[in-house]
C-alpha cells in the first residue's frame, strides 16, 4: 500500500481502513479456534466424551427433547427417533466431519497443487490440457454424479472421499497456476534456471515454497465447502451409510418429524453451521494475514 | 471470434467427456438386458435383445450409437415407468424452471440492495449487519435452512405450505431456501467489488466536481462494480441448479431434483441418467452464455 501523499482529502479513510484492519489482524480468531479445538477433541476421543452408544438406543426413550426444553440432563441434546442420544451421536459424527475433510483436502490439496505448479511453469499445451481439464471439472454436477455413483456401487466411505477430493482438487490448481505465473517472472526462477537447475528442482526448491502460503488459504476456505458438501451427500442418501451418525444423514432422519421432534434434525444442522463458520472466519484472517492482495479469493 | 470459438469448443469438450462418463457409469452398472426383459426369457430372446440395442457391437460403436440417440433427443426408457424418459424429463422442467426463477429472484432483490448498503456504509452498523447474514448464509446448509422454514413458517405460525405444489404460497418457503445461500455470496462478492470501485480514480472525479452520492454510487461506481457480480449470478444460476435437489427433496416440490433423487431410490438409472445430462447442458449453455455477455459489457476481453 502506497502512502496516499497527493490526496489530503481521502486520507482519512485509507488510514482508518489501515487502522482497522491491523487492528483486526493482531487479534487471533479466538471463538474459530476454540470452535476447532472442540470439534477435533470430540472427534479423536469421542468414545470416551459420549455418554451413551452412538448407534444404539432404546426406543422407550424416542424423541425426549433437550434438556433446556423440557428434557432430562441425561440426554442434554435430546434423543432421535431410535431412541438414540442426539449429543453422542454429534460427537461422534465430528469424527466423519473431520476425517473426510482432512483427507478430501490432503489428497485434493496435493493433486491440485502439483497440477497448478506444472500447469503455471511449463505453459504450452501442458497448461492448456490441465487448465481445460480443471474447466470440465467445474462444469460437472458433483452432487447428480455422486447420486449416480451411488447407485451404481452402492454408498460407502471410500466413495465419499473420492468425491470430495474431485470437489476441491480444481480450486488448487487454478490458485496455485495463477501464483505460479507471477513467481516464474522473478529473477530467482531466472538465476536457478541459467544455474542449470534442472525444471523438478526448480519447481520443488523455487517455486513450491512460494505457493505455500495461497495453498493454505485455498485449504482453509475450502474446509467449509466440503463440510457442505459432505453433509448435502449425507443428506441425500450418497455419504457414509448408516447406522454411522454424519451430521448430515442426522438431519435428513430428523426431517420426518420436524413438526414433533424439531430436535433431532436442527440441532445437528447448526453444528454444521458452526463448524463452517469458523473454518470460514479463520480461512479469512488467513487470508488477509499471509497475504491482503489475495482479497479476490472467495470460499 | 477467437475468443468465442474456443469456448463453444471447450462446452462441447465438456459435454462429451460427461456423456462417456454417464455412459461408462451404465455399463458398470450391468448389462442393460438384465433390466429390459422377464427372468424365464430364452437365450435367442437375449440375443435378440441385445442385437436390437447393439450390445453386440464393439463398445466405441455402442458409445457413438448412445450419443447419435442422444442429439436425436432419445434419452431411452425408464426401467420403472416404462416411459421415454424425455417425455418425463419434460414434464418436470417447467416446476424446477420456476423453482430456480423465484430463487434467483429472491437472490438478486436481496443480494443487490444489501451488498451495495453494506458498500456505501463501511465498517458502519449496517455493513457488520450484512456482512454477518452473509456469513450466515454461505455457512448453514440448504437443507438445514428449508427445515428451519418449515418449522417456522409452515409448522409454527402455519402461513405456508411445507410440501408439494399447490399453488403460488407453495412456491414461496422452497424458493427462499433456495436462494438464500444465492444471496449471501452475493453481498460477499458485490460489496468488495463495489469497495474497489468507490476507490477508484473515476469516482473520487465524480465527486471532485460535485456529482450527489446517490448518482456516484449507482451510475458511476454500481455499474463498474457489476462484472464480478454478473459472473457470480450466472455460477448461483448454476448452484440452483444443484442446490434444488436438495430443497425440492425437503419440499416434495415435483421437480427435475425430486426425480432424480426417487430414481436413485428406485434404481432408475436411465432416468438419473437424463436429469444429469439435462443439468450439464444447461451448467454448460449459462456459462457460455456468460463469456458471452462479458464480451458484451467489457470489450477488453476479445482480444485475449
Amino acid at each position: 500500500m502506497t502512502t496516499p501523499v497527493a490526496e489530503p482529502v481521502l486520507l482519512n479513510t485509507w488510514s482508518e481502513t489501515a487502522r482497522y484492519s491491523r487492528w483486526r489482524l493482531r487479534r487471533w480468531p479466538i471463538s474459530s479456534i476454540v470452535i476447532l479445538s472442540v470439534l477435533i477433541v470430540s472427534a479423536v476421543f469421542a468414545p470416551l466424551i459420549a455418554p451413551h452408544d452412538a448407534k444404539l438406543g432404546d426406543l422407550g426413550d424416542r424423541h425426549i427433547p433437550p434438556m433446556l426444553f423440557g428434557g432430562t440432563s441425561d440426554h442434554i441434546l435430546g434423543t432421535d427417533s431410535l431412541g438414540r442420544d442426539i449429543f453422542s451421536r454429534i460427537v461422534h459424527g465430528a469424527r466423519i466431519s473431520v476425517v473426510v475433510t482432512v483427507v478430501a483436502l490432503g489428497v485434493g490439496g496435493i493433486i491440485g497443487t502439483l497440477l497448478g505448479v506444472v500447469s503455471g511453469y511449463a505453459g504450452g499445451w501442458v497448461d492448456e490440457v490441465i487448465m481445460r481439464i480443471v474447466d470440465i471439472k467445474f462444469a460437472v454436477p458433483l452432487i447428480l454424479i455422486a447420486l449416480a455413483l451411488a447407485v451404481v456401487l452402492g454408498p460407502s466411505l471410500g466413495l465419499l472421499l473420492g468425491l470430495l477430493v474431485f470437489l476441491v482438487w480444481g480450486h488448487f490448481a487454478r490458485q496455485v497456476r495463477a501464483e505460479v505465473l507471477v513467481i516464474v517472472t522473478m529473477d530467482y526462477v531466472a538465476a536457478a534456471r541459467s544455474c542449470g537447475a534442472s525444471p523438478i528442482r526448480i519447481m520443488y526448491r523455487h517455486i513450491l515454497p512460494g505457493v505455500i502460503s495461497i495453498v493454505a488459504v485455498v485449504g482453509t476456505l475450502q474446509v467449509g465447502a466440503v463440510v457442505l458438501a459432505e453433509a448435502s451427500l449425507s443428506f441425500l442418501g450418497a455419504g457414509v451409510p448408516p447406522p454411522t451418525p454424519a451430521w448430515g444423514s442426522m438431519v435428513a432422519e430428523g426431517r420426518l418429524y420436524i413438526a414433533t421432534a424439531w430436535w433431532v434434525s436442527l440441532i445437528p444442522g447448526v453444528v454444521i453451521g458452526l463448524l463452517v463458520i469458523a473454518v470460514t472466519l479463520l480461512g479469512d484472517w488467513l487470508r488477509d494475514r499471509l497475504d491482503p492482495r489475495l482479497r479476490q479469493i472467495q470460499g | 471470434m477467437r475468443f468465442l470459438a474456443r469456448r463453444v469448443i471447450a462446452s462441447i469438450v465438456t459435454l462429451l467427456v460427461v456423456t462417456m462418463l454417464v455412459f461408462g457409469l451404465s455399463r458398470i452398472q450391468g448389462d442393460p438386458r438384465a433390466l429390459l426383459i422377464s427372468e424365464d426369457a430364452t437365450q435367442k430372446q437375449w440375443d435378440a435383445l441385445g442385437q436390437e440395442l447393439g450390445l453386440d457391437q464393439p463398445v466405441y460403436k455402442q458409445y457413438l450409437l448412445y450419443v447419435t440417440n442422444l442429439v436425436k433427443g432419445d434419452m431411452g426408457d425408464s426401467t420403472l415407468q416404462r416411459k421415454p424418459v424425455a417425455e418425463i424429463l419434460w414434464s418436470r422442467i417447467p416446476n424446477t424452471a420456476m423453482l430456480a426463477a423465484a430463487a434467483f429472484a429472491f437472490a438478486i432483490l436481496i443480494g443487490v440492495p444489501l451488498g451495495v448498503l453494506s458498500a456505501v456504509k463501511r465498517g458502519g452498523f449496517w455493513d457488520h449487519g450484512v456482512r454477518s447474514f452473509a456469513v450466515l448464509g454461505q455457512a448453514m446448509p440448504v437443507f438445514w435452512v428449508s427445515l428451519l422454514l418449515i418449522y417456522i413458517f409452515a409448522v409454527g405460525l402455519n402461513w405456508l405450505p411445507a410440501s408439494r405444489n399447490t399453488g403460488w404460497t407453495s412456491l414461496i418457503l422452497p424458493a427462499v431456501a433456495l436462494g438464500w445461500f444465492g444471496a449471501s455470496g452475493q453481498v460477499r462478492i458485490l460489496r468488495s467489488s463495489m469497495l474497489d470501485a468507490l476507490d477508484s480514480e473515476y469516482v473520487r472525479l465524480a465527486r471532485g466536481k460535485g456529482v450527489s452520492a446517490r448518482a456516484v454510487i449507482w451510475k458511476h461506481a454500481f455499474r463498474n462494480a457489476l462484472l464480478g457480480p454478473i459472473t457470480f449470478a450466472a455460477l448461483t444460476l448454476a448452484s440452483l441448479i444443484t442446490g434444488s435437489i436438495v430443497v425440492e427433496t425437503v419440499f416434495s416440490w415435483p421437480g427435475l431434483g425430486l426425480l432424480a433423487v426417487q430414481a436413485v431410490s428406485n434404481s432408475d438409472y436411465p432416468i438419473l441418467q437424463g436429469v444429469i445430462l439435462l443439468t450439464t447442458f444447461v451448467f454448460v449453455f449459462v456459462n457460455l452464455l456468460v463469456d458471452v455477455l462479458y464480451m458484451a459489457i467489457d470489450p477488453r476481453i476479445r482480444i485475449r
